[in-house]
């Protein structure tokens, strides 16, 4: 009897620690710090560094008011709705301070102290100064408000509670602050501020596990859940490090949405359209100085049988593909991309392939590249069987020596579009 | 220097004018294919489901594009971009694109002239295709229902700059939109005048209206009129927000 109390004892034991220690590592330093207001944290600023976090990319709704709030995050685990930023008083943040702004950033939490979801990517957002974060709260205070409600989050249970986001924080969150490496130059310094912190790259670029949870640091590729676009390896040439690339072909790239080697498509068209296009050259110079000196991992061997191409992946190839690819995937500068030699065409993961086929798509308009060319839709035209065809066709052509695609790995895709 | 007539038979002759002409189309067909860079170029990816120059499939459910009105083809294409027209495809295709980019691919498709096809054979009965005819022509003051010509010009090719024809348009296309209309499903600027009207309609209304509709030849001039009827007697102004821009 005894025997069993003490165990219970321990176990009760047990639990409270747990429980101080989680506590603990969701409070660490999260006080409401009050400090000065810089000169430079101004509402100019911050509707820079707005667009250079595309904050409105997720904070406003198709159609809507910007920064309003309303557009659904799709997760694993439900779908969050991003906030109203505007500062209405009963909706927006309106009767926000500034530190209570900083701790959502800094610590992800409301400012009644309830815990965000890592949604909102302040695993990132965490390394944005306090001077920046001043600039974006500015900037948002300037906003016209927008009297347009909330909408609830629907997470399944148990992610929906604030215990499972405490133990979620206390495994994968740590609020830190950049810390600039002396032995790197001002701009990759900057760079490394900008790609880790608010441009929060490591959201889509870095793969999650289970619990929904990246390696921040680690920008190895991943699938973007959902949504089913696979954002590629910035840490190997074969997928899109761009270790070997030109500092101004990186920048035009990320300028224009095209650069002579590749073109930005799917999700990554909004981050150019919405967000890249806009950051001063300066800036940009410093995220090209970054990637290109991310150090790249070692190639993974690619599997030893290519794929085999058919008479029917052919066929269909001259009659759907050839027209502007070329007989030969040569491609035509500056409209449609080369299919021979393309790494993206290669690549192991092959969702976006299957993306770009299905659904189409063009690159996006911006201010150095204002009427792209486009690639239409197949989905109601081919086949599962012809997707997989045509695409391991064009894998294993002219030079490409890539495993071929599956009906399987189409219809994955097909069937999660939404339509 | 002496020249030697070379006689040849017509056979001979034929053969090889039949052999000229092969080696030409076989030219022809291995030729690299065309780069024009203009906007026929960078609306591929809209003729791929709306037709070769935008003109429609007769049996398809893609509307035709080509002449169509441009503000009204503008406005549809931002709707579907901003969430106010539904269907993903569209909405994905475009969501990179800017105003003045769509903007100019509405004009595009608005300046083409292509025939339209024959009108299609309609199953519907005498009945209720008078019923449609009284729809499109008259409207139904009693109920507040306007004629359809009222706003969409009196040989239905619609009114420039925003209003649409409604001739040479597929029957389940026309019945779509007016039930998206219905469901709130599509929706356009405010006041929204279809939107109105549509909440007026009967299935069998909508059902009357497009039956009509697609049995229509089309008049000599398919062009949009440069502005709407005179009001007939007993008719009341409809208000659209679409109507003015851009």
């Amino acid at each position: 009897m005894s025997k069993l109390f003490k165990l219970l004892a321990a176990l009760c034991g047990l639990l409270t620690v747990t429980a101080v220690a989680i506590w603990w590592l969701n409070t660490r330093g999260d006080a409401l710090i009050n400090s000065p207001l810089a000169t430079t944290s101004t509402a100019q600023r911050g509707a820079y560094l707005a667009q250079v976090g595309n904050c409105a990319g997720c904070h406003t709704a198709r159609g809507g008011q910007p920064y309003a709030g309303g557009l659904a995050i799709q997760t694993p685990f439900g779908s969050v709705y991003a906030s109203n930023l505007t500062p209405d008083a009963a909706n927006g943040i309106g009767s926000w301070s500034r530190a209570e702004f900083w701790r959502a950033m800094h610590h992800g939490r409301s400012k009644d102290g309830r815990l965000l979801y890592p949604a909102f990517p302040y695993t990132s957002y965490t390394l944005v100064t306090r001077d920046d974060s001043d600039a974006l709260f500015a900037y948002l205070k300037s906003l016209p408000a927008a009297n347009q409600a909330n909408q609830a989050d629907a997470v399944r249970f148990p992610f929906n509670s604030q215990a499972a986001l405490a133990v979620w924080r206390a495994l994968y969150f740590k609020p830190g602050n950049y810390q600039a490496d002396t032995r790197q130059s001002i701009d990759w310094n900057r760079g490394a501020y900008l790609t880790e912190g608010l441009g929060h790259c490591s959201a889509c670029h870095a793969a999650r596990n289970a619990l929904g949870a990246t390696d921040g640091l680690n920008l190895a590729g991943g699938l973007i859940p959902v949504q089913n676009w696979y954002a590629p390896s910035l840490v190997t040439t074969q997928e899109a490090g761009l270790q070997d690339w030109r500092i101004d072909d990186i920048k035009t790239l990320f300028k224009t949405g095209i650069a002579p080697q590749a073109s930005v498509n799917g999700p990554m068209a909004e981050v150019v359209l919405g967000s890249t296009q806009h950051w001063s050259d300066a800036d940009l110079n410093a995220m090209a100085v970054y990637l290109k000196a991310l150090p790249a991992a070692a190639a993974t061997p690619l599997p030893t049988t290519p794929g085999q191409t058919s008479e029917r992946g052919s066929k269909l190839y001259e009659q759907h593909c050839a027209q502007c690819h070329g007989e030969n995937g040569q491609g035509m500068p500056n409209a449609y991309p080369a299919l021979a030699g393309n790494r993206a065409v290669a690549t192991p993961q092959t969702a976006n392939l299957v993306q770009v086929v299905l659904n189409g798509g063009y690159a996006p308009a911006t201010h150095g590249n204002p009427r792209p060319f486009g690639m239409p839709p197949f989905v109601l035209v081919l086949t599962d069987a012809d997707v997989a065809e045509v695409l391991t066709h064009i894998r294993s052509s002219w030079g490409n020596q890539a495993p071929g695609v599956s009906a399987f790995d189409v219809n994955r895709i097909r069937a999660n579009g939404a339509r | 220097m002496t020249t030697t007539p070379i006689h040849i038979s017509f056979t001979q002759w034929l053969t090889a004018l039949g052999v000229v002409w092969l080696a030409a189309t076989t030219v022809n067909a291995s030729a690299a294919p065309s780069f024009k860079d203009d906007m026929a170029q960078r609306t591929l990816a809209c003729t791929a489901c709306h037709g070769p120059q935008g003109r429609a499939a007769p049996d398809g459910y893609y509307p035709r594009l080509a002449g169509k009105p441009a503000g009204y083809l503008y406005n549809q294409l931002v709707n579907f971009r901003e969430g106010k027209r539904h269907y993903a495809l569209m909405t994905q295709l475009i969501a990179p694109l800017t105003d003045s980019y769509l903007m100019e691919m509405a004009q595009h498709f608005a300046s083409l002239e292509v025939p339209y096809p024959s009108p299609l054979a309609t199953g519907a009965s005498a009945v209720v295709l008078a019923r449609g005819k009284q729809l499109v022509l008259s409207g139904e003051p009693s109920r507040g229902i306007p004629a359809c010509v009222q706003c969409h010009g009196s040989t239905m090719t619609g009114v420039a700059p925003n209003v649409p024809g409604l001739l040479g348009l597929p029957r389940d296309y026309l019945n779509a939109q007016l039930g998206a209309w219905k469901a709130g499903k599509r929706r356009a600027h405010a006041p929204d005048c279809m939107k109105a009207v549509v909440a007026l309609l009967t299935d069998d209304d909508i059902n009357a209206a497009s039956s009509y509709l697609v049995a229509q030849v089309l008049p000599a001039s398919t062009k949009p009129a440069a502005i709407a009827p005179p009001l007939a007697a007993g008719q009341a102004a409809v208000s659209c927000g679409s109507a003015a821009k851009p």
